[in-house]
């Protein structure tokens, strides 16, 4: 749609039109603000938990035991040196073999959502899938934070 | 002819002046929207660009993604 509006207002007489192909999808993907009637609404970027641990592939399951115990996390994400997610630690992964290093446990590409999504349809997806925590990211896959059941179902009945 | 921008460009050239345009139909700029975008709906183009837009600065449309 874009592109035949930016084409028809050189017609117009326009002298300097771009198009912004990738869009609000990719806008709001980017945990950018925006304007509007949704925007008084929390979403999942906004009530991601950003001091969720995270730890590299190539640690010892039990010094980042340690570290993620200490301040009372029971999930840790793992991510790049970018913080592009590439795996998931919950409570049965921490409870393994403390030796192994955190590649050869975690749970290998864990679904993500984008910032954008409405916390209604978080609420459902969680309960349906019995997930207590899921990773959001950026639409280019980095780590923007954890967000747990918990916390979107008191912000609901925060915001009926 | 028309230039395809990136997210970064957009934020540089709003910062400089340049008018953000939403074409999508009304109940989705009125949900979510750029801040500080115009609507134009595509089928309005024709006839409120020119009362709406100034022709002389530059001007950025977008839609919901590349579809």
């Amino acid at each position: 749609m874009s592109p035949r509006a930016a084409w028809r207002l050189e017609t117009l007489g326009f002298k300097e039109v771009f198009d912004y192909v990738d869009g609000k999808v990719d806008w709001m993907a980017a945990g950018l603000p925006t304007e509007g009637t949704n925007a008084q609404h929390s979403r999942a970027g906004d009530m991601a938990r950003k001091d969720v641990p995270t730890c590299g592939l190539t640690e010892t399951l039990g010094d980042v035991k340690a570290r993620v115990e200490a301040k009372g996390w029971n999930a840790v994400v793992v991510v790049s040196d970018e913080r592009v997610v590439l795996g998931l630690l919950r409570a049965r992964e921490l409870a393994m073999d403390a030796a192994q290093r955190i590649e050869k446990v975690m749970r290998p590409g864990p679904s993500t959502f984008r910032p954008y999504v409405s916390l209604h349809e978080m609420l459902h997806f969680m309960v349906d899938h019995k997930l207590e925590n899921v990773p959001v990211t950026t639409s280019d896959g980095r780590l923007v934070g954890l967000l747990l059941q918990k916390d979107v179902a008191a912000e609901m009945e925060k915001e009926k | 002819m028309p230039k395809e921008i990136r997210r970064e460009g957009v934020r540089r050239l709003v910062a400089e002046g340049a008018q953000l345009v939403e074409v999508l139909p009304s109940p989705e700029y009125e949900e979510d929207h750029l801040p500080g975008a115009i609507h134009v709906p595509l089928r309005k183009i024709d006839s409120q660009a020119r009362d709406v837009l100034d022709p002389n600065r530059p001007v950025i449309v977008y839609c919901w993604d590349t579809v």
